[in-house]
């Protein structure tokens, strides 16, 4: 008689290695190869007109990220469908307000914010109310939002007040103004992660929804916030585009996105929710980037260029993602 | 004891409000149709109807590719480029040199295939992988068309621009569809892929492959997908990598609003052309109310919202 | 009908979860055409021998053979189906949205080609007709759309459906759960039917007279082994509660631990929770510096009742008033506790984060004084509480979740069963914490499915059907009066 005595594979506890790097340094690193790479083919010329371009432009990748990390991070399987326009419709509020004058720079700002934050208010109301998943009441007020800041934005050619302008485009001491601000967020989240009621509850709903409610934590007033916070975010990203930029226009806030996933996933925050990694958005805005601008230096196509970075994100997902780590 | 109090609950008017539940999406375009006839009378015609629901046909296409991902609890992040890219491919490709084109086109769809064995074997997020793969169709769009451009094959150009008689050509072909992808999802096959979504756990103890589902759905959704790319390049006429970006919301939506849910497998075939359709007349009402086109999309999400609504009010009258 | 042939025989099954032994050495034989009745208390092992026999679950040692002696090397449930073993678990095994001729397409990979939908339905619907005349279920209906009794009459329906293979055994997990009586009854006499034509059937209920007069014969077991087995019509309801364990009729030792007091006048009441008017049962309460059992079988209504508790802090019920912050101590750790990507540290604090904060922010010297406290008072064992949680033992996460309620501000304290897979000693520190919190004027409302730990109780409430049918004070709880009320035994209860 053969039995079967041995011990089924579950039972046995696999042996678990912890990683010495904390992951944000991963997209980190990646960048600083792929930097490498460029300057070596390119003798080290532009080296940093490259580095400055980059962090310009990441920054606004980061701001976005860091809204649609939150909501990410909620749970699995959320995700804000609303922030192009939100960035739209933000950018567009914030130019007709300002119009053209340095002394409504604050005052276009407050309303394109505070659409913006309406906005986020509504996406929670439809999930609360209709009982629909966030992806669904993103999308459908995505929908409207756009008409609206299509509508609104038809034919307004207004360039940004001077002074906004001058910030956005502008550096302090060598570092571009839009970096610093997108440093300053990113600092704010991390504090707010680890150290709020809010930040904690975040992180509990998405590890465990039914857990962060039977450990009395606001799980409500969480899920209100991060909805206000992205589009808020997503808001912020469409005045300083605006201003960079010399304007608002109608599609603005299209390729942010999938962008906006594309950095919060490749840096490191868990699809599955209950992780996030700011710091780790700077490393895949970055990456991102900085891989355009190598495949440039190159000499490769536009094509190429989106190839690769699908590549990269199906890569990082296969390659680290999967099943909750239990 | 407590079954049998739950069934003394009249059923009567259970069915009722799942009668109506099930009826949204015809109420929806009924309606919609009807504004349209009593703005411009002329529209309810063999021309009138081609012209306003030409562009649905793709749609409806996009759709029921999103409903096959939908209907195994994933979800298509990069309908919208593979549509663009396959369009791409029949304006250059199959055009130029049809064996080739047939093959990308095959290829293509095998792709979608190995994805959804990938997202299976390592339990990944379709919303991720998706994404990632929406950056890839465009790529190569953009590398076999570089600019708008290109030319669609004839036959294509003749089936979407063929006139049969008595029945206006988008509405014989969304009739073909909804039936079609209906009795594909009712077949004994259909049976079960729904199933695969509906309880993984217990289909697989009765002894199926969840991969095999998986798979299956995926390559319905890429078939789906090249052919709604080259109904819109039979249309349009020409391609670009772009073109078609709008259908992957438009088409979760579409689905959405067609009667099917995110989770458990629940999708309705027919609602979703119904769905779909919807969506598209949306533009064309505006139109005839004269409101600026501006509105278009948000038409299209206001129509969701209003549907999701009524839909929830429905669920809680059932529910009490 | 019980002939000499066997249907399937297990040989000294063994299985263990972890440190659990669910069952420790199982021998038996289900002969053709014959219908046994499994009972035993909570955690006997019913559940764990009833999905090894469905091929659910692998033994970790012993045989399972079929047809006189010929052993089935890898059962499982491909395995199980090819002999002719079918089940009805008690999670329903439907697919929701699908109707209920489609669920017995998904059965019978045979039901396939022109006219299988036709032939799919005819097949259940000549089943339900044979088991439950008078049903009234159309199997055009999608599943989702029927009531939960409805639901069970398709799913043991389609477990006695044949298209290739005949059936050899059905397997039934308390299947009259959530039938009405003249479905169980129906049932019932339909097993009888069948077993006459061959069909063995192995079926788990908690009400005793059903299996006395449905079963030929009635196995009991007990802590993963088989304690009694014998012919129905020789046992009575007395022997079978008896074998479960109920013998000893003393009161048990834990008792004089226990403190002596039972004037609860002086002290405030804490818990009120009048029955609900769908239900029926007493009223529960508890009073400051209570520790209250919740006693009964698994899944009737305990775990509900503290849910409805935990969900009354803050708000004005009648029905149910707390007066007092409440936190819950769960007992399924994986879906209901621990946050598996934090550190020891923070699954303790996350219950007291407000009080925590230092100008709006959460303080990490607080934080780690706190935690560190916690690790002291109640004994977790770890080099550092910055740890992972899944880094600590099963028993010393459930120490965590304590701490997480205790360090609270909360006066009134749930567990929900929350010793289920916990040592020995573990267990022991924390009876005398509980008592020694209790003794500060702390409330405890306990479900714990295991009987030993209700005697650390200063009285229990019986839940049967999802009400309260007895309140047992100390001197009256005795195992056997437990058991009696579990089992909804009149003289169970105590008003």
């Amino acid at each position: 008689m053969i039995t079967n005595d041995l011990p089924s594979p579950a039972d046995v506890a696999p042996a678990r290695r912890t990683l010495v790097l904390p992951v944000w340094v991963w997209p980190l690193l990646a960048a600083a190869v792929v930097l490498a790479m460029t300057l070596i083919y390119s003798g080290g010329r532009g080296a940093a007109d490259i580095m400055s371009a980059a962090v310009t432009f990441s920054a606004l990748f980061v701001i976005v990220g860091l809204g649609q990390m939150l909501v990410i991070t909620s749970g699995p399987g959320n995700v804000d469908l609303s922030i192009p326009a939100a960035i739209s419709l933000a950018g567009a509020i914030a130019m007709k307000v300002m119009d053209g004058s340095n002394g409504m720079i604050v005052a276009g700002l407050a309303a394109a914010l505070g659409a913006a934050m309406a906005l986020g208010v509504a996406n929670y109301l439809l999930i609360r109310l209709l009982r629909i998943p966030p992806i669904i009441a993103t999308l459908s007020s995505a929908l409207i939002v756009q008409s609206i800041a299509i509508a609104y934005g038809r034919g307004l050619k207004i360039k940004p007040p001077p002074a906004f302008a001058d910030f956005c485009t502008g550096r302090t001491l060598g570092v571009s103004n839009l970096a610093l601000v997108a440093a300053v967020l990113t600092a704010i989240v991390l504090l707010v992660l680890a150290r709020t009621v809010y930040g904690r509850t975040l992180l509990a709903l998405g590890q465990n929804q039914r857990a962060a409610r039977l450990a009395g934590t606001p799980v409500s007033r969480a899920r209100l916030t991060t909805s206000v916070v992205s589009a808020g975010f997503a808001g912020l990203c469409g005045v300083l585009l605006a201003g960079f930029s010399g304007g608002s226009s109608l599609n603005m806030g299209e390729e942010y996105l999938l962008a906006s996933i594309a950095v919060t996933v490749i840096g490191g925050t868990s699809v599955a929710g209950g992780r996030a990694e700011p710091l780790g958005i700077w490393g895949a805005a970055l990456l991102l980037f900085l891989i355009v601008t190598m495949l440039n230096t190159f000499g490769l196509s536009a094509g190429v260029r989106l190839i690769a970075t699908g590549v990269i994100i199906v890569t990082v997902i296969a390659i680290g993602g999967g099943r909750k780590a239990a | 004891m407590t079954a049998a109090s739950l069934n003394a609950r009249g059923p009567a008017r259970f069915d009722a409000v799942r009668l109506l539940r099930m009826l949204l999406p015809a109420i929806a375009l009924s309606l919609m149709l009807a504004v349209i006839f009593s703005q411009q009378p002329r529209a309810m015609s063999y021309v009138g109807l081609t012209l306003l629901l030409n562009l649905a046909v793709p749609v409806i296409l996009a759709t029921l590719s999103q409903l096959c991902i939908i209907a195994i609890n994933d979800l298509d992040l990069s309908i919208g480029s593979f549509v663009g890219l396959c369009a791409c491919i029949a304006a250059t490709l199959l055009k130029d040199t049809p064996l080739l084109g047939v093959a990308a086109l095959v290829a293509a769809v095998g792709v979608y295939g190995l994805v959804g064995a990938l997202i299976h074997w390592r339990a990944l997020p379709s919303i991720v992988v998706t994404l990632g793969l929406s950056f890839i169709w465009m790529g190569l769009a953009v590398l076999i068309l570089p600019t708008p451009g290109g030319r669609a094959p004839e036959f294509l150009t003749t089936v979407m621009k063929w006139k049969p008689a008595f029945v206006p050509l988008p509405i014989l072909y969304a009739v073909i569809l909804g039936l079609g992808m209906h009795l594909l999802m009712r077949s004994s096959l259909g049976t079960i892929l729904r199933g695969a979504g509906g309880n993984p756990k217990a289909l697989a103890n009765a002894g199926w492959s969840l991969l095999r589902a998986r798979v299956t759905l995926y390559l319905m959704a890429g078939t789906l997908g090249a052919l709604s790319g080259l109904a819109l390049v039979g249309l349009t006429t020409s391609g670009d990598a772009n073109m078609a970006l709008r259908y992957t919301l438009l088409s979760i939506a579409g689905v959405i609003l067609g009667g099917g849910e995110f989770t458990g497998g629940r999708v309705n075939p027919v609602g979703a052309v119904l769905g779909a359709m919807t969506l598209t007349l949306a533009g064309s009402f505006l139109t005839f109310m004269h409101i600026p086109p501006d509105w278009q999309i948000g038409a299209q999400g206001a129509i969701l919202i209003i549907v999701l609504a009524l839909r929830a009010v429905l669920n809680r009258a059932e529910e009490r | 009908m019980v002939s000499d042939e066997t249907a399937l025989l297990l040989d000294d099954v063994r299985k263990s979860f972890g440190a659990v032994r669910a069952l420790a050495g199982v021998t038996l034989r289900v002969g053709r055409g014959e219908r046994l009745g499994l009972v035993g208390h909570n955690g006997a092992g019913k559940s764990t021998l009833m999905h090894v026999l469905a091929g659910v679950l692998k033994p970790d040692g012993g045989t399972i053979s079929a047809d006189g002696g010929r052993q089935v090397a890898d059962y499982d449930t491909a395995a199980a189906g090819r002999l002719g073993v079918r089940c009805v678990f008690q999670e329903l095994s439907l697919c929701p949205n699908l109707t209920v001729g489609e669920n017995a397409r998904v059965l019978h990979p045979g039901l396939r080609g022109w006219g299988w939908r036709k032939r799919a339905e005819g097949l259940i619907l000549e089943q339900l007709d044979a088991i439950f005349p008078g049903h009234g279920i159309d199997p055009k209906t999608i599943v989702a759309d029927l009531s939960l009794g409805r639901r069970q009459m398709v799913e043991i329906a389609r477990a006695f459906t044949v298209t290739d293979t005949p059936i050899r055994l059905v397997i039934l997990d308390e299947p009259t759960s959530s039938l009405d009586a003249t479905a169980a009854e129906q049932l019932l006499s339909y097993l009888h039917r069948a077993n006459l034509g061959g069909v063995a059937s192995v079926f788990i209920s908690h009400i005793l007279p059903e299996v006395l007069s449905a079963a030929e014969r009635v196995v009991v077991m007990r802590e993963g082994r088989i304690v009694l087995d014998g012919r129905a019509s020789e046992l009575t309801r007395r022997i079978i509660v008896r074998s479960m364990g109920a013998a000893d009729e003393e009161l048990s030792e834990a008792e004089s631990s226990a403190r002596v007091t039972d004037t609860t006048a002086d002290r405030p009441r804490q818990v009120l929770a009048t029955p609900l008017a769908a239900t029926g049962g007493m009223e529960l309460s508890a009073c400051r510096g209570d520790i209250v059992g919740l006693a009964g079988l698994a899944g009737h209504g305990q775990s509900t009742m503290l849910i409805r508790l935990f969900d009354a802090w803050g708000k004005r019920d009648p029905a149910t008033q707390v007066a007092a912050p409440v936190a819950l101590v769960p007992g399924d750790r994986q879906s209901d506790g621990v946050f598996p990507l934090w550190s020891i540290s923070r699954n303790i604090s996350v219950r007291s984060l407000g009080s925590l904060r230092r100008f709006g922010l959460i303080d990490p010297g607080r934080e780690k004084d706190l935690a560190a406290t916690w690790r002291e008072r109640i004994g977790i064992r770890t080099p550092d509480m910055d740890n992972g949680i899944l880094s600590l033992s099963g028993g010393n996460q459930q120490k965590a979740l304590f701490a997480r309620a205790l360090a609270s501000e909360a006066g009134i304290i749930l567990m929900d069963d929350p010793m289920r897979g916990v040592d020995i000693s573990t267990k022991a520190e924390v009876y005398r914490f509980i008592r020694a919190e209790a003794e500060r004027g702390r409330t405890f409302l306990w479900y714990s499915t295991e009987m030993e730990e209700l005697f650390h109780c200063d009285r229990v409430y019986v839940f049967h059907q999802g009400r309260i049918v007895a309140h047992l004070h100390r001197g009256q709880m005795t195992e056997a009066a437990i058991l009696r009320a579990s089992y909804a035994d009149a003289s169970g209860e105590v008003a």
